[in-house]
């Protein structure tokens, strides 16, 4: 019997193992991955696939990419292998372009999807529908800033396995289309989404309009002044808008800044909080608690596995919480372009008739200048998280010789001296040496005071604003001048100017174009705007003309908005060394331009629009490739 | 041992077959020429000003550049067959033809492209004098009437090596002045110094040539690359 029982066991098992239920026994609902069903019942996660959405939004100018916020020499790239950046002679065409149509698919399919939601509150779902709209009209407004007009598509195509996917081939449209989408789109959306002005990092009726505002702008001055580069331009208008549509563009733009402006989009304001000018301006940016300048941002969280490292890639070099920093150093010529407070330009005194002005303290040479200066910029003598700056390049003797290091903070004997000083800045500036302020100096914006904030451990969850209430004044202000209207332009311009100090209030007769234009460039600097700016001006291959910068010009023309922007140069400080004379012990300035920067950037007719790739024209051979490419 | 053995043939099999099916021949046709205006080469900066053939017939077109090299001539290996030539639209310091260029590969070709420059230098002395280059010539206005373009700039550009253009940034270029004067094109004048730089070798000789801007044009003219002993 015994050697029977292992068979019956075997057979008990066979025969029990088996039911009529095994199909419904197997087919378990997968726990990986949630169903379209699922999805679009529960508006959390709706939430999350729209987070996701709101996640891939493209940005020129990132603070997890410092390099890209600082480009175009307004800054020098204090690191070692980024010198190249000032040693070659421009972009290639393909520079700068985006091709993402599978964003717009997925915002396409969301939309449909959402769409069909039966089980949603409407209040909820349309939200939710308008700001998948707002993303898709913000990524169309990216496609074309960069590569003129792009195929529209706007809703989600499926491939039929027929062979034949001609049926997929969209040509493109022309700019001005792709320009009036995004604005139709925000005009549509702007009464549907919430109009709340403490939701920072979600659409708004204000990220709305202020995307409405910087559209229409972009496309009237393409309009414009398109008209004096007629090589830029495609017969079918793929690029280039006609000039006779330049009018109602810079209306629109107007309006829709006015919209915000008087506050029907809510309570936005220029950021005053603070009684210092200065620390006002650098607060605007990291202040995230009671902030009514920012209307749509980026936002990261310390502890929520959101950060970004722009403060330890930037930080000052000496006393830094880790051993890096000091990558962004702002060129002589941008701050030199802050006005003095009675708005007027001025060159640094450095030298009057060739010989050097003695300072007492090494911040006096950037005294009495607009308060931004000292709100973007971090100057010698001036302190970041409470930490004093080191920077000076060397002691200068009596008979005008120079003694510096090569490492920071380096001590030498001097001559008739008999103990070792210290010659140069722990912050140096040293030519070469990379996380130095070799530029003389280090940027502020967007820096976080925070402790922490510059540990790779920790990092750092300053937002980064992508629409702010001051850039919508500036618009405005632009608007209003091409439009004829002076006097409202002198107005927006003023409420910015007066915020940084600026004691005598511009007329509509001042206004013009370099005051608009220069207004932007010391405002909006390192936002990722500055180059569009130039792009739409049709200024960019004025400014990078691909000649070098001669020192007798870095000083002239501040304020001009075709300036030449080629190299950045430096100012450095120095102490005068001469026991005995009155000028011992005080501080002189000298501008050079760096030795790794032997390259003047050139910016070519084909750089205006980047270059659709071969392998989009493969699949698709109705592009039309971009002008001078 | 065995296996060895296997390994061996096999290889060679491999060898021996795997080469007829996808592989072909080598392009084996050179097409080379001049950019010229009456028979003369257009120089122009390296690598700055190209044309673009087109092999019609072909599911997938793609343009083969072909770039323009500093003495303004040029050169492609290529595979037999048709070809058609256009140049891009605002490439080169000159008015292309309108008429895209159709012609026929195989085996060498030589054609020179000729094309109108909406200027020409002309009479281009150079000189070497006291540490510096001085450097003289003419502009002649080719194109005229409503299609004429102006003089932007007139630029003397030295460098240490071969290729001199001010397209190039540090490598092309030296040391580069723009003419003061450009009242009389007729006869121009520049005169640049050359920048002494302690870390390269001394060198007893320069390479310079002259480069003109015109308004609205991408693309600079140059005279010949000029070697000039002192």
């Amino acid at each position: 019997m015994k050697k029977y029982i292992y068979t019956i066991l075997l057979a008990l098992i066979l025969a029990m193992g088996c039911s009529k239920n095994d199909e419904e026994f197997l087919d378990r609902p997968p726990s990986s991955i949630l169903t379209q069903e699922q999805i679009f019942t529960d508006p959390s996660a709706v939430l999350s696939v729209l987070g996701d959405l709101y996640n891939r939004y493209e940005d020129f100018g990132r603070l997890d990419d410092w390099a890209s916020v600082a480009d175009f020499n307004i800054a020098y790239w204090s690191e070692a292998g980024r010198y190249p950046a000032f040693q070659n002679d421009g972009w290639g065409f393909g520079s700068w372009g985006i091709w993402n149509y599978g964003y717009i698919r997925e915002i396409n399919l969301f939309l449909e999807r959402c769409e069909e939601a039966t089980q949603l509150e409407a209040s909820q779902k349309t939200r939710f529908l308008a700001e998948a709209r707002f993303l898709r009209a913000s990524y169309y407004f990216e496609m074309v800033k960069r590569m003129g007009g792009v195929p529209l598509i706007l809703e989600s195509e499926t491939y039929d396995f027929s062979g034949d996917a001609s049926y997929l081939q969209h040509p493109r449209e022309t700019e001005a289309a792709i320009y009036d989408f995004v604005i139709s789109e925000a005009e549509a959306i702007k009464d549907i989404l919430p109009t709340d002005a403490d939701s920072k990092s979600r659409a708004t009726k204000g990220a709305a309009l202020a995307m409405e505002t910087r559209a229409a702008l972009y496309a009237g001055s393409i309009a414009k002044y398109g008209a004096t580069t007629p090589q830029v331009a495609l017969p079918g208008n793929e690029v280039g808008i006609p000039a006779s549509m330049a009018e109602g563009y810079y209306t629109k733009a107007l309006t829709a800044a006015q919209a915000i402006i008087s506050g029907s989009a809510g309570a936005y304001a220029l950021y005053n909080s603070k009684p210092n000018l200065s620390e006002n301006f650098e607060a605007l940016f990291y202040d995230k608690a009671n902030n009514p300048e920012a209307i749509f941002v980026e936002d990261y969280k310390v502890g929520g596995g959101k950060t970004h490292y722009f403060t330890g890639w930037n930080q000052p070099r000496f006393g830094a919480e880790e051993e890096e920093g000091g990558r962004i150093n702002p060129s002589l010529q941008f701050v030199q372009s802050f006005e003095l407070l009675d708005g007027t330009y001025a060159p640094l005194a450095n030298e009057v008739g060739g010989d050097p002005v003695y300072y007492d303290n090494i911040g006096d040479i950037f005294q009495g200048r607009d308060a931004r200066l000292a709100g973007t910029v971090i100057l010698p003598g001036t302190t970041f998280k409470s930490k004093p700056v080191d920077i000076w390049a060397g002691i200068v003797l009596a008979d005008g010789s120079i003694v510096s290091g090569d490492s920071r903070g380096q001590e030498k004997t001097l001559p008739g001296g008999s103990e070792q000083v210290q010659v140069v800045g722990f912050d140096g500036p040293i030519d070469g040496l990379e996380f130095t302020a070799q530029s003389g100096f280090y940027i502020r914006k967007y820096q976080d005071p925070n402790t922490g904030s510059g540990r790779r451990g920790t990092q750092s969850d300053v937002w980064f604003i992508r629409y702010r209430f001051g850039e919508v004044l500036l618009n405005a202000a632009e608007a209003a001048f091409e439009l004829g209207q002076p006097d409202v332009a002198a107005g927006y311009l003023n409420q910015v100017r007066s915020r940084a100090g600026i004691t005598t209030p511009l007329t509509g007769a001042d206004v013009n174009f370099d005051k608009i234009a220069h207004e932007r460039y010391v405002e909006l600097a390192f936002e990722g705007l500055h180059f569009f700016d130039l792009k739409r001006w049709r200024l960019a291959h004025i400014v990078l003309d691909g000649n070098p910068i001669n020192p007798t010009e870095v000083t002239q023309n501040i304020g001009v908005a075709t300036k030449r922007e080629t190299q950045p140069y430096s100012i450095w400080p120095y102490k005068y060394y001469n026991p005995g004379d009155p000028n011992d012990g005080k501080y002189l300035y000298k501008i050079l331009r760096l030795s790794r920067i032997t390259g003047a950037d050139r910016f070519q007719f084909g750089n205006y629009y980047s270059e659709i790739g071969q392998d989009l024209i493969n699949n698709n051979p109705k592009l039309v490739r971009n002008p001078n490419q | 041992m065995k296996a060895k053995f296997y390994i061996f043939i096999f290889s060679a099999l491999l060898l021996v077959t795997s080469c007829s099916l996808d592989n072909f021949d080598e392009p084996n046709a050179m097409f080379s020429g001049n950019i010229v205006y009456n028979g003369e080469a257009i120089p122009v900066a390296r690598n700055q000003v190209r044309f673009q053939l087109w092999q019609p017939g072909y599911a997938l077109t793609a343009p083969i550049d072909v770039t323009i090299a500093q003495d303004g001539s040029y050169s492609s290996r290529l595979f037999t067959g048709d070809y058609k030539l256009s140049f891009v639209p605002g490439q080169g310091p000159f008015r292309t033809p309108s008429d895209t260029l159709f012609f026929e590969l195989s085996g060498n070709k030589a054609m020179d492209i000729e094309v109108t420059p909406y200027h020409m230098i002309r009479n281009s002395q150079f000189s070497y004098a006291a540490g510096s280059v001085n450097a003289s010539c003419a502009v002649e206005q080719i194109i005229t009437g409503t299609d004429a373009k102006a003089v932007e700039r007139v630029t003397l550009i030295i460098n240490r090596t071969l290729f001199v253009d001010s397209n190039s940034g540090g490598e092309g270029s030296i040391a580069q002045v723009d003419a003061a004067d450009l009242s009389n094109l007729g006869n121009i004048n520049m005169s640049v110094e050359i920048p002494s730089d302690p870390k390269k070798p001394d060198q007893s000789y320069i390479f310079a040539r002259i480069g003109v801007k015109v308004a609205g044009i991408e693309d600079m003219i140059y005279t010949q690359v000029q070697k000039i002993e002192f």
